[in-house]
Order: C-alpha cells, then sequence, then structure tokens
C-alpha cells in the first residue's frame, strides 16, 4: 500500500487545487443518488462505463502505443462468460469475474505475441484485433449454448433483487459499482504510469529500436500492456452483462462497440490519467441529449448518434488535438509538477 | 590481458555489397577506441553489429568472454553494453529527466532510485537544469548529450557512440571531448565511431580505420594518421601535411 502510494505520483504531484477539486467532485458523485433521478443516475452509470473502458483501452494505446480497434472483444468475452456462469452454474459474477478475466487476458495476450511474432505493427496491428472481433462475433453467431445472433439473456428474477453480491440489484448498485470501477481504474492508470513498466510503456511507444537499445524487452512489455488491458475490460463486459441483462453478438462484439469505447480517451486526451474520464463526462450527456431530442422531435434516425460522435470527434481533434484534458487542465491551472511535463 | 570487447573476422554483405570483410579488433577495459573511416566504409554496419541490430553472416563478437552475436539488441545492453543512435532518438513527448529513467530502471527497478542516478546522470552531462524540458524542446547539442545521458543510465560497461560529435560547433564538440574524458577517465570503456578527427587525436587511445569494409590500418592515432595506407585512401594527402 504504501509503495502504491509512493509511486502513484497522481496525488502526490497534485497541486491543492486540483486535490480540493477531485476531492469535491468524489463527494458529489457518492452523494448523487441522493438527490439525482433515475435519469440522470443512468446517464452517470454510462459515463463511469466509459470512463473505464476507455480508461482500460487508453493503458494499451496511450500508454504503450499499440492501436486496438477491436477491444469490443474483450468486453464481450467478459460478458459472455460471466454471464454463462450464472445462467448455467449459478456462479455469481464477483466470482465468475475471475474466468471472465482470464479468458480475455489470454485472447489478449495471444494476439499481443501474434502482432509480435509476424511483426504486424500499428494499423495492420489494429487490422489484426478487428479481424479477431469479428470472427468472434461470427463465432458467438452460431454458438447455440450462447443463444446464437437470439442473444443470450439473464433471467430477471424478482426474488434475487436484492443480491448485491451477485450483482443483482437495483440502479444504486450498478452506480456505486461503476463509479468504483470507474476510479480505480484512473488509481491503477496513476500507478501504472508512474511505474517501470509505466516508463517501458511511453518509451516503446515513443520509438520501439531506441527502447530496445536501452534494454527493454520489447515482447514483454506489448504483451503486458495487452494482457493488462483485455483484463480490465473484461470487468467492464461482467458488468455490462449484468447491468443490461441481455447480450447481442452483433451488439456486443461490433466494431461500433469498439469505436465507440475509444471516443472518450481520443477526445479527453490519449495517455493522459483523467483524460478518459473527462472525455466520457463530455460525450456520454452529448450523445444521451441528442437522443432525447431526437426523441422529442419525433424524427427517427438510427445512424444520428453514430454521425454525431463523429462530428464531435473530428471538430475536437481539430480544436485540441491532444485532447481536452491537457488544456482543460492548463486553464484551470491544475497541471501536476512532472504530469504536466510528461503525458 | 583480456580483452573487454572482441571482434573475430566479422563479414557481412548486404546482396552485392561486400559491407564487412573480415574485420577483428580488441578493446581492452578502460580503453576509448575510435573507428574512423569514409562514408561507406561500414562503421555503422559493425556497430550495429556489435550492438546486436544486425548478425554477422561470418565471424564472431565476444563481450567479457561470452559470445553475444546474434543476440537481441536488448539482451545485448542487458550484459552492459549502451549505445546512442547516430541520428538521435530522443523519447520525444517525455521530458529530458523521464528519457533518462528509463534508461536507469535498467538497472534499478525501483523508481525513485532510478530518479536519483538520472539526476546523477544528467549532472555528469550539463542536462540537469534542463531536466523538466520535453526532450523534443531541446537543441541539437543537448539530445546529443540526452543520447549520451540515457544510454549511460543503463550502467554500461561498454559505451558505443556513435557520432556523438556530428554536427556540433566546435565548443559544444569540446564540452562533448570534456565530458567523454571524464567518463573514461572514471573507468569507463567507449567505442566511438567518428568522424570530427580533432575529437578522435583528442580523446582515442587506439584508432581502427575501416575502408571498404576492411580494416587497413589500427593504432595509436598519431601513428595512424601517418600511416600512408590511410592518408592515400581515406583523409587524402593533404590532409594532415
Amino acid at each position: 500500500m504504501r509503495a502504491l502510494w509512493r509511486d502513484t505520483a497522481l496525488w502526490r504531484d497534485m497541486p491543492v487545487r486540483g486535490r480540493l477539486l477531485a476531492g469535491l467532485l468524489l463527494v458529489l458523485l457518492l452523494a448523487a443518488p441522493l438527490f439525482a433521478d433515475r435519469y440522470l443516475l443512468s446517464i452517470l452509470i454510462l459515463i463511469f462505463y466509459f470512463a473505464y473502458v476507455g480508461q482500460a483501452w487508453n493503458l494499451m494505446m496511450g500508454l504503450a502505443g499499440q492501436l486496438s480497434l477491436g477491444h469490443a472483444l474483450h468486453v464481450g468475452l467478459g460478458a459472455y462468460v460471466a454471464a454463462m456462469l450464472w445462467v448455467y452454474f449459478g456462479i455469481g459474477p464477483w466470482l465468475g469475474v475471475i474466468p471472465a478475466i482470464g479468458v480475455a487476458a489470454l485472447v489478449g495476450a495471444a494476439i499481443a505475441w501474434l502482432g509480435c511474432r509476424f511483426s504486424i505493427e500499428g494499423v495492420y496491428f489494429a487490422l489484426l484485433t478487428i479481424a479477431f472481433a469479428e470472427f468472434t462475433r461470427i463465432a458467438f453467431d452460431h454458438f447455440g449454448a450462447a443463444g446464437g445472433a437470439g442473444g443470450f439473456f439473464v433471467p430477471y428474477q424478482a426474488q434475487r433483487l436484492g443480491e448485491w453480491w451477485n450483482l443483482r440489484g437495483g440502479q444504486w448498485l450498478f452506480y456505486y459499482v461503476g463509479l468504483a470501477l470507474a476510479t480505480g481504474a484512473v488509481v491503477l492508470t496513476a500507478w501504472l504510469k508512474g511505474s517501470r513498466l509505466g516508463y517501458q510503456w511511453r518509451a516503446l511507444r515513443e520509438d520501439q529500436q531506441a527502447a530496445r537499445a536501452l534494454g527493454i524487452d520489447i515482447l514483454a512489455a506489448k504483451m503486458k500492456a495487452a494482457t493488462i488491458s483485455s483484463a480490465m475490460t473484461a470487468v467492464g463486459g461482467v458488468f455490462y452483462a449484468f447491468y443490461y441483462d441481455s447480450l447481442f453478438p452483433a451488439q456486443v462484439f461490433g466494431i461500433g462497440r469498439s469505436i465507440e469505447l475509444i471516443l472518450a480517451p481520443i477526445v479527453g486526451g490519449l495517455g493522459t490519467i483523467f483524460g478518459p474520464v473527462v472525455g466520457a463526462f463530455i460525450l456520454t450527456p452529448l450523445g444521451e441529449l441528442l437522443t432525447a431530442a431526437l426523441e422529442k422531435l419525433g424524427v427517427n434516425a438510427p445512424g444520428a448518434k453514430a454521425l454525431f460522435y463523429g462530428l464531435t470527434l473530428m471538430s475536437i481533434i481539430f480544436v485540441r488535438p491532444d485532447g481536452v484534458w491537457p488544456w482543460l487542465a492548463r486553464a484551470c491551472g491544475l497541471t501536476g509538477r512532472r504530469s504536466g511535463a510528461s503525458p | 590481458m583480456t580483452a573487454l570487447l572482441s571482434v573475430d573476422a566479422v563479414s557481412k554483405r548486404f546482396r552485392g555489397l561486400q559491407a564487412l570483410d573480415a574485420v577483428t579488433l580488441r578493446v581492452a577495459q578502460g580503453e576509448l577506441f575510435a573507428i574512423i573511416g569514409p562514408n561507406g566504409a561500414g562503421k555503422t554496419t559493425l556497430f550495429n553489429m556489435i550492438a546486436g541490430e544486425v548478425a554477422p553472416d561470418q565471424g564472431s563478437i565476444a563481450f567479457a568472454g561470452e559470445r553475444i552475436d546474434g543476440l537481441a539488441p536488448d539482451r545485448i545492453c542487458r550484459r552492459g553494453i549502451g549505445r546512442t543512435f547516430q541520428l538521435v532518438r530522443p523519447f520525444a513527448a517525455l521530458s529530458v529527466e523521464d528519457n533518462v529513467i528509463v534508461g536507469a530502471l535498467l538497472r534499478r527497478p525501483a523508481v525513485e532510485e532510478a530518479r536519483a542516478h538520472a539526476h546523477d546522470t544528467l549532472r555528469r552531462l550539463d542536462l540537469f537544469d534542463k531536466r523538466v524540458q520535453l526532450a523534443s524542446a531541446l537543441t541539437l547539442p543537448d539530445r546529443k548529450r540526452l543520447e549520451v545521458a540515457r544510454a549511460l543510465a543503463t550502467q554500461p560497461r561498454l559505451l558505443l557512440l556513435d557520432e556523438v560529435m556530428a554536427g556540433l560547433r566546435p565548443t559544444e564538440t569540446d564540452r562533448m571531448i570534456a565530458i567523454l574524458r571524464a567518463l573514461n577517465d572514471g573507468g569507463l570503456t567507449i567505442l566511438l565511431i567518428e568522424h570530427v578527427m580533432r575529437a578522435v587525436m583528442a580523446l582515442a587511445t587506439r584508432v581502427l580505420v575501416l575502408h571498404h569494409g576492411a580494416a587497413i590500418a589500427q593504432g595509436p592515432p598519431q601513428a595512424v594518421v601517418q600511416d600512408p595506407a590511410v592518408v592515400h585512401s581515406y583523409l587524402g594527402a593533404e590532409a594532415f601535411g
């Protein structure tokens, strides 16, 4: 614990104003269920989810420079493994999350290994990740035990509603679990970034050959990045499965899902610790507002949200190529002693 | 006396080009050894071979008594050989300090210890005051010294320097010479490739001259520059009067 504290530059390097703001925000979010209505809470839950999975992706891309465009694969694997263990064997998600992590981490490691073994890098590596997500989607479309294309459902059982230990509960439960996940991901990222592994990742992101000349085992560093990122993403999948109670291969593994989960870190600031959180706080409410507005207007435009996300992404990248957070942090005088210098 | 680095009759052919032809050299512990030669003589190929970027077609390389040819660059670094790149390759988006910490973490897994060691290294390279700057913001002379600092932070027993003086103004060259002199006096073995003859003459204990992939002369710098073969093939008859 003390080592965690010492190596987590997050808090130590944060100016007083930043600590106050972070503390205030956390207290506000902890208290939110007391005054917020169901609709606001549901949006906050979505924000936490996207902040969390965005953070997981950010570890791999933002810190280690490995572009994955198929991260929905790990969401889906985590979701299906935990949901199936629950439905078929009655194994609750708190336990089921472990095999879920295991499966996703293994697949993530295998993809990273293939990439290294056959020198598939950059955009080509991204294509490899898309391919894995796509053929997993197709496999699940035909996987009878998982419901195939018709979907897999976690049954609604009224008598189990209070069982928080089985992730069966109301909105409050998911709200606090989501908040804990998002906060935990921030702390984990900060710790990893300041760790030896974090330095190795950033070196390899900047210049692989130079990193290797400094004694860094590139294969090991890449595989660790992919494994940790996939494992984290799988936990998001478990959350997803038990929050929505229904899984469809096309929705869970689809490339659209993979893109959706990388938007928050890109908008917020790649490789930064708070970027994915800031990005999720910007994008999710905007998307929900758009949906609500369209509903009110009675417009039925299925692609509107995707188009809207695309336009938002383009305009933000145009105005703030480094993402919103680095600019916001400077504007609010929140840049840390060290974190300001090195993303 | 056993050599720290021994390169034995290494050859390398790229398609039709004989880049290196049975080159042999020995670098003793504590030496400051220079490799010179015109462009295309095979210096960088030899250098990359020692650093593990290319494997020799024939011949062998031993470091501290163990074969290292064919090992990957990261393993060679872990054995104790640090290197710089001719075209500097700083981690641009990282601070100067973080660049050096990456090197220091090789032998010191605890980040705070690595940071302390990085600070020591930065002081030796006159970069301490610039430690919070981004590497991308440095001038070329500073980047060259950062390149040395980063390699040095891995605590090598042998430091390979690829044209660290290239592109420096005379005052900066003198500064680099003084730094390398101090490192060598501290017991570090250095192998350098250099075009700047002033630096070679000032620093090297021994010099190897490559020409068309072959070693044409070897010895103390004063003797080598007067060697007729060297004068004619490389330096030009008028170069040293």
